[in-house]
């Protein structure tokens, strides 16, 4: 395509990525940098149906002025990258002073709320990424090689963990492994412990959002390699038949090597996904024992009485920093490929 | 004669209904919480909307809506319903308007009390009081041979008597889900030791202390008597366990005993289900439990006109005699004409034992947020309690800073 072309072709979305995507992370940028003016308070009497009491309260008068001259607030620079609720700079280095053992230290960096939130993402991520990919492959190569007549229906049932709204997913697992439901209450017979609970327990948690997020991404993996199947020439396979291949042979040296770039793009669109895990979270009410980046995002914005923009503005940026790091093996690997093609 | 005066006596009221509500213009939107009191409420403001636009949102998530929606300007809502906790971001914000002129030319019934007065300024109207206190099975106590408990330490005693018994594996239940629910909690419990959140006329916090880590280990204890899966059970969650006959005694919102005790779910034990006053706990004479009321704001980014046209609505609503007759199990009515029924004894109680209300303060909403995401280290065993109080300490003086109160 001649690069004119290509431009006017691309104009449309690319203004459109610009003033929806662009424009927001910037937007977002500009505001981590800053927080709330310094509050000016006074003490007032309120009074309400229990009686009165003199407390402090916000002076609107006062605040209004500052906020109008400054309405994006006080200039605090990287101060809230670096607060004790993101990458607690003053506290890591106080903790490696303090602790004795490399163990103690992991432990304390552990009790962060940026930290706690990272290990679990990457937990998540590493754990779920691999299962999908080889599950979505398993699954392909399987229904792929199924008689004609009952393939339609199969596929159908595959990809609907997929239609399933993940919210509505996760309130059905939520519901079998309560301590009265299925998975829960069979668990304590099996354990013989009445008091155990998957909710509760931290580790059991996190397994069962794991579980989840295999359940819920293979489909994906699946449909996109089913697909690729399709393309597999039929020659070579003929060829390595006769030359007495085994199937496990077959699958790694000729199918493998032909949906190999397929393999990549599902594999940087689930890293991505994964690491923005979120909705599981909120369906199994696991805030308790599992927290993500994207949720500390969302806690920072709605569960707070007061929204801490500044906050959720920050971890907003390193997520997005995040993401751009984990992917960037993904993406060296794409582009030599790329260039090595031309 | 009779007929005639009778006659009359409909025909003044009537006008005079008319006259109060005779609402020309203006449009009236609410935002309000979901529970059938305040549909009653409504309901009733609607019947004298007169010829003004009349739009109404019930929403359990009112709370994360309220802010946004009233900065915009021409906001979206001309009326805010709003509680002690809920009202304080919209002042912080300045996104309510004093309504002390209207109060005087349109709140013709509205008694003082309800009044909500920030610095002589009437910010909201209230017109419900809630708070939590216990609610127990009277047969399973019986039973066991236990009086009804009046501190949290004759709970925990009555609830393990239960379980040693054998009846019950769970016989407690609160609402403990982590976040704004178990702060709640800590709340309560912290109160009822007689602790303060900040140190005086300060925003600095002060729980790090013997009250707070025995705050911490009642709640600890309490959540040993309960359902394992307590970190994910919020008010409803636990109004089931009680309806599904597995819990026997009960700290629950004083607002929902009217779906719990109505003909629906197993009629024995809505019998034996009887509301009691607040526990108090550590030896303390106020109850571990805090004061709530239900009122109405108006938004200050909305035309004088609808401001006035909602107020006249509300008010009405707030001060309708008829309609706390009618609805006298649904609320703690605080408008004039109410008259307690069984199902406000927890309420009446609390405020006899000298509760006091939830803790009207700017920066309030940062501590509840801290608590509900810090101590559940604690309850889960991973933590100690000095350590879980140091957290809530540290995870609120950042996010205090942040909102430049510190």
């Amino acid at each position: 395509m001649p690069n004119k072309s290509f431009f006017w072709f691309f104009l449309p979305t690319g203004l459109a990525m610009i003033l929806f995507i662009g424009l927001p992370i910037i937007s977002t940028g500009v505001q981590s940098f800053y927080a709330q003016h310094d509050q000016i308070l006074k003490e007032v009497k309120k009074c309400d149906p229990f009686g009165c009491k003199v407390s402090v309260q916000i002076d609107q008068e006062a605040s209004s002025k500052i906020r109008e001259e400054k309405p994006l607030g006080k200039f605090n620079g990287f101060g809230t990258y670096i607060d004790r609720n993101h990458l607690a700079t003053d506290q890591l280095s106080n903790f490696w002073n303090e602790s004795n053992s490399t163990g103690e230290f992991l432990t304390k960096v552990g009790n962060l709320p940026f930290y706690k939130a990272l290990i679990f993402t990457f937990t998540y991520c590493i754990i779920v990424t691999p299962c999908v990919l080889l599950l979505g492959f398993v699954i392909a190569l399987s229904l792929n090689s199924i008689s004609r007549k009952i393939r339609g229906a199969l596929i159908f049932g595959t990809i609907l963990p997929m239609i399933v709204t993940p919210l509505v997913g996760s309130l059905v697992l939520f519901w079998m492994v309560d301590a009265e439901g299925i998975i829960g209450a069979n668990l304590q017979i099996l354990m013989n412990d009445p008091y155990l609970s998957v909710k509760s327990s931290k580790t059991l948690t996190w397994i069962t959002i794991i579980i989840y997020g295999i359940w819920h991404h293979s489909p994906f993996a699946f449909v996109v390699f089913y697909a690729a199947l399709q393309t597999v020439p039929q020659e070579p396979l003929e060829a390595s038949i006769i030359d007495g291949a085994s199937r496990f042979q077959r699958v790694k040296h000729i199918v493998l090597p032909h949906i190999y770039p397929v393999v990549t793009f599902v594999a940087l669109i689930s890293l991505m996904d994964n690491f923005r895990v979120f909705e599981p979270i909120i369906g199994f009410s696991a805030q308790g024992s599992a927290q993500s980046l994207s949720w500390l995002i969302y806690d920072n914005l709605v569960n707070e009485e007061v929204i801490l923009f500044g906050s959720a503005a920050a971890t907003s940026i390193m997520t997005i920093i995040g993401i751009a790091i984990i992917l960037t093996p993904v993406l060296i690997r794409t582009w030599r490929e790329f260039r090595t093609n031309r | 004669m009779k007929k005639i005066l009778i006659a009359l006596s409909f025909l003044v009221f009537g006008t005079y209904a008319n006259a109060d509500c005779n609402i020309k213009s203006g449009s009236i939107n609410i935002l309000a919480n979901d529970f059938p009191a305040l549909r009653t409420l409504v309901d009733t403001a609607k019947e004298c909307k007169g010829s003004a636009d009349f739009k109404v949102t019930h929403s359990a998530e009112h709370n994360k809506i309220a802010v946004p929606a009233l900065t915009a300007n021409p906001s979206e809502f001309s009326v805010r319903v709003a509680a002690n906790s809920s009202i304080v971001p919209l002042m912080n914000s300045d996104l309510i308007r004093p309504m002390n002129d209207l109060v005087k030319k349109y709140g013709k019934g509205i008694q003082d009390s309800q009044l909500i007065t920030i610095d002589g300024k009437v910010m909201a109207v209230a017109f419900m009081a809630n708070t939590q206190h216990l609610y127990v099975r009277t047969d399973v106590l019986k039973a066991n041979g236990i009086a009804i408990p009046k501190t949290y330490e004759e709970v925990v005693a009555a609830s393990e008597k239960i379980r040693a018994a054998g009846k019950m594996k769970y016989p407690y239940a609160a609402a403990y889900k982590a976040g704004w629910n178990l702060a709640e909690e800590f709340v309560n419990m912290y109160i009822g030791h007689g602790g303060e959140f900040f140190e005086a006329g300060s925003a600095k916090p002060s729980i790090n202390n013997a009250k707070g880590v025995a705050t911490l280990n009642m709640l600890k204890k309490l959540a040993d008597l309960s359902n394992p899966d307590y970190l994910t059970h919020d008010s409803e969650a636990i109004k089931v366990e009680w309806e599904a006959g597995n819990v026997a005694i009960m700290t629950l919102w004083a607002s929902r005993s009217g779906t719990l005790l109505d003909d629906e779910g197993d009629a024995k034990i809505t019998a034996a289900t009887k509301l009691v006053a607040p526990a108090t706990v550590g030896g303390g004479n106020i109850p571990a439990a805090t004061l709530w009321w239900d009122g109405f704001t108006l938004a200050k980014n909305r035309p004088d006109a609808d401001a006035e046209a909602s107020f006249r609505a509300m008010a009405h609503a707030a001060s309708s005699k008829e309609m706390v007759a009618k609805a006298s199990d649904q609320a703690v009515w605080l408008v004039e004409g109410f008259v307690p029924g069984p199902k406000s004894v927890g309420v009446i109680e609390a405020v006899k034992m000298g509760a006091k209300p939830y803790p009207m303060l700017p920066q309030m909403g940062l501590m509840h947020g801290a608590l509900g995401n810090e101590i559940v280290e604690f309850l889960q065993g991973n933590e100690s309690a000095e350590q879980a109080l140091k957290d809530v300490e540290a995870a609120y003086n950042t996010k205090a800073k942040e909102q430049g109160f510190l």
